[in-house]
């Protein structure tokens, strides 16, 4: 049973748009697709206790990256987009190799990191003449509209099949991760670092790994969200309150849990969205209060999330 | 030319000095926080801005005189920082130190969106303008230098507490050792209560001095939050001493950096020495090898 049901609801995700497919709806899963790639990405290595602050960082790089070679060079996303996971995945092995390499853990790695999407977020605005600063970036539309070269759709469905398949590729990878060797080296090093090398675990090399996979997956969903929204601004794609935001989603949803992330992306989205529909511009701010309210209940009372507490009552009862 | 030159050089760096006075006591107060209970207040800034907030309303609204309305602001603030500490940080002193810290991050959210609500988006100023000093061609304000000796004075009142008092001396002790110290008969609950209090004073004074130089708005605090943990970071973390030296250096790297370029390469260059730094000393600056 358990075998076969994540392929009845992955079809039953694909049918959907074919059966319905009304814009808005369409639109907000579109955005929670994206955005659960997003955080199941940091929650890879999240997970094992590796608080990355600096995954805005890596978001804002791989969408602006992205977008800058469209537009100046007419390099097609198909390329531009893995150049970008490069580039995100060379920045990751900068900050994190020093880190790792020296002991760098806990506080000092989340502020490290932190560092990281600050100085993201500030070379975005400094460099205003290619960027276009705070006032934020659009990749220009290849004519008509739609296109594969240039992956610009503006048709939902195939933006829905789109997100479907990145998130169930991310998905795909953490799930991989979780049954690799690699989750048993992590797993002793989350425990102790030194044990763990005394029993012959690499441990720079083991962490620097689950970095730059995270770190490329958080790139190509920053890249995909730039071309499905076809806007970019510094502070939407990069600094720390979007790092902050991602590791707010997983927690609520549950960062050990596979479908935690996804869970959180959920529940954040559609209470922003809810709270905007229901008081209009009087809403602004409220959504992070109660965010923000959220998080810090959630670490102290249900530090497992959503998803991980409600596995937890299931599988005791069971 | 060269003179020039040289005095926009010179003027650069006073101003690089006085910058860092105050972010050093920025640094101070997180710094002590972390030495002391071990964990990072990531909405350290936001203290700030409420407390601008406070200024600017006590000030500008209701007409306080402005020392008054500062030393209800420090005391405001330090009140803040007990209640954060209460409601937010003791549940979780047992917790795997990331979840304070990410706690912490919640409380930022939480603050920044609540001055949205509660006071909008619109920058909002004292409305004093300081004069300006004019030395040899060189301008320096006022209102810096003021901020820098206050910041000092806020230093040196610190140093002697922590090291003449009682009470200081259990901090100091408390952050050598957590385990021993309750075993001697000191109250650690009470120390984090004190300490955590002394923390948000410090964000309030900080505040009282920030305000004459910026506008207030929401979203202030990040512009002065992640510097802040930069510098702490780079000083070492819970390093009094490495942070005082990591913010002057910090802000002769703004200061002169955005000399040459934008203000905001200014910063640019100082998060990239932040980041080469990490790879020659990852444990702070004043660190000695193990």
């Amino acid at each position: 049973m358990s075998r076969i049901l994540p392929w009845v609801a992955g079809a039953a995700l694909i049918a959907l748009p074919f059966v319905y497919r009304e814009p808005y709806p369409m639109h907000l899963l579109i955005v929670v697709l994206i955005w659960s790639s997003m955080y199941t990405s940091w929650s890879v290595m999240g997970r094992f206790g590796l608080v990355s602050l600096g995954h805005g960082g890596f978001m804002g790089i791989g969408a602006y990256t992205t977008a800058l070679l469209w537009n100046n060079f007419g390099l097609t996303p198909w390329l531009g987009i893995p150049v970008a996971m490069l580039v995100v995945a060379i920045v990751a092995l900068v900050i994190a190799w020093p880190c790792f390499r020296f002991r760098i853990i806990g506080h000092y790695f989340a502020l490290v990191t932190l560092a990281l999407s600050a100085i993201v977020l500030q070379v975005i605005i400094a460099s205003r003449d290619i960027t276009g600063g705070s006032l934020g970036y659009t990749p220009q539309r290849y004519n008509g509209g739609s296109s594969i070269f240039a992956l610009q759709f503006t048709d939902k469905v195939t933006w829905y099949l789109i997100a479907l398949g990145v998130w169930a590729m991310a998905l795909f990878i953490r799930y991989r991760v979780e049954r690799s060797m690699l989750r048993y080296a992590l797993e002793a090093i989350a425990e102790d670092e030194d044990a763990a090398a005394a029993a012959g675990v690499h441990v720079t090399w083991e962490k620097l790994k689950i970095t730059l996979i995270s770190a490329a997956m958080t790139g190509f969903a920053g890249a995909l969200y730039c071309q499905y929204q076809m806007f970019i601004s510094p502070d939407t794609v990069s600094g720390i309150s979007v790092s902050l935001q991602m590791v707010f989603a997983a927690v609520v949803g549950g960062i050990y849990v596979l479908l935690g992330p996804t869970v959180g992306a959920f529940i954040t989205i559609l209470l922003a969205e809810f709270l905007r529909i229901g008081f209009g511009t009087g809403a602004v701010g409220w959504d992070n209060i109660i965010y923000g309210s959220l998080l810090v209940l959630f670490i102290i009372f249900l530090p497992q999330g959503l998803v991980g507490t409600l596995q937890a009552k299931f599988v005791r009862a069971a | 030319m060269f003179d020039i030159f040289d005095i926009y050089l010179l003027e650069a760096l006073i101003n690089g000095v006085l910058l860092g006075g105050v972010l050093a006591l920025l640094a101070l107060g997180l710094n002590l926080i972390f030495g002391v209970i071990d964990v990072v207040w990531i909405c350290y800034a936001e203290l700030i801005m409420l407390g601008m907030y406070g200024m600017f309303f006590l000030f500008k609204i209701y007409h306080f005189p402005f020392l008054l309305a500062a030393v209800i602001c420090i005391a405001g603030v330090g009140v803040l920082g007990v209640v954060l500490h209460l409601l937010v940080i003791a549940p979780l002193l047992g917790a795997a130190p990331i979840n304070q810290l990410l706690a912490t991050g919640g409380v930022l959210f939480f603050l920044q969106s609540a001055a949205t609500v509660m006071f909008g988006i619109d920058f909002r100023n004292l409305g004093i303008r300081l004069p300006v000093l004019e030395v040899h061609d060189m301008f320096i304000s006022y209102a810096r230098l003021l901020a820098f000796g206050a910041a000092l004075a806020g230093m040196v009142v610190l140093y002697l507490f922590l090291s003449r008092t009682y009470t200081g001396t259990a901090i100091r002790a408390i952050a050598q050792d957590r385990q021993i110290m309750p075993l001697m008969g000191v109250d650690a609950r009470r120390i984090y209560i004190i300490t955590s209090a002394i923390g948000g004073a410090l964000a309030g004074l900080a505040a009282t001095l920030l305000v004459l130089q910026y506008d207030v708005h929401p979203f202030i605090g990040l512009t002065f939050g992640p510097t802040t943990f930069m510098i702490c970071v780079l000083g070492g973390l819970g390093n009094m001493v490495g942070g005082f030296v990591a913010s002057f250096v910090f802000a002769e790297i703004i200061s002169v950096g955005g000399l040459y370029l934008d203000l905001e390469w200014g910063y640019v260059f100082a998060f990239g020495f932040f980041i080469a730094m990490m790879f020659a000393k990852p444990q702070g600056l004043l660190a000695r090898r193990a």
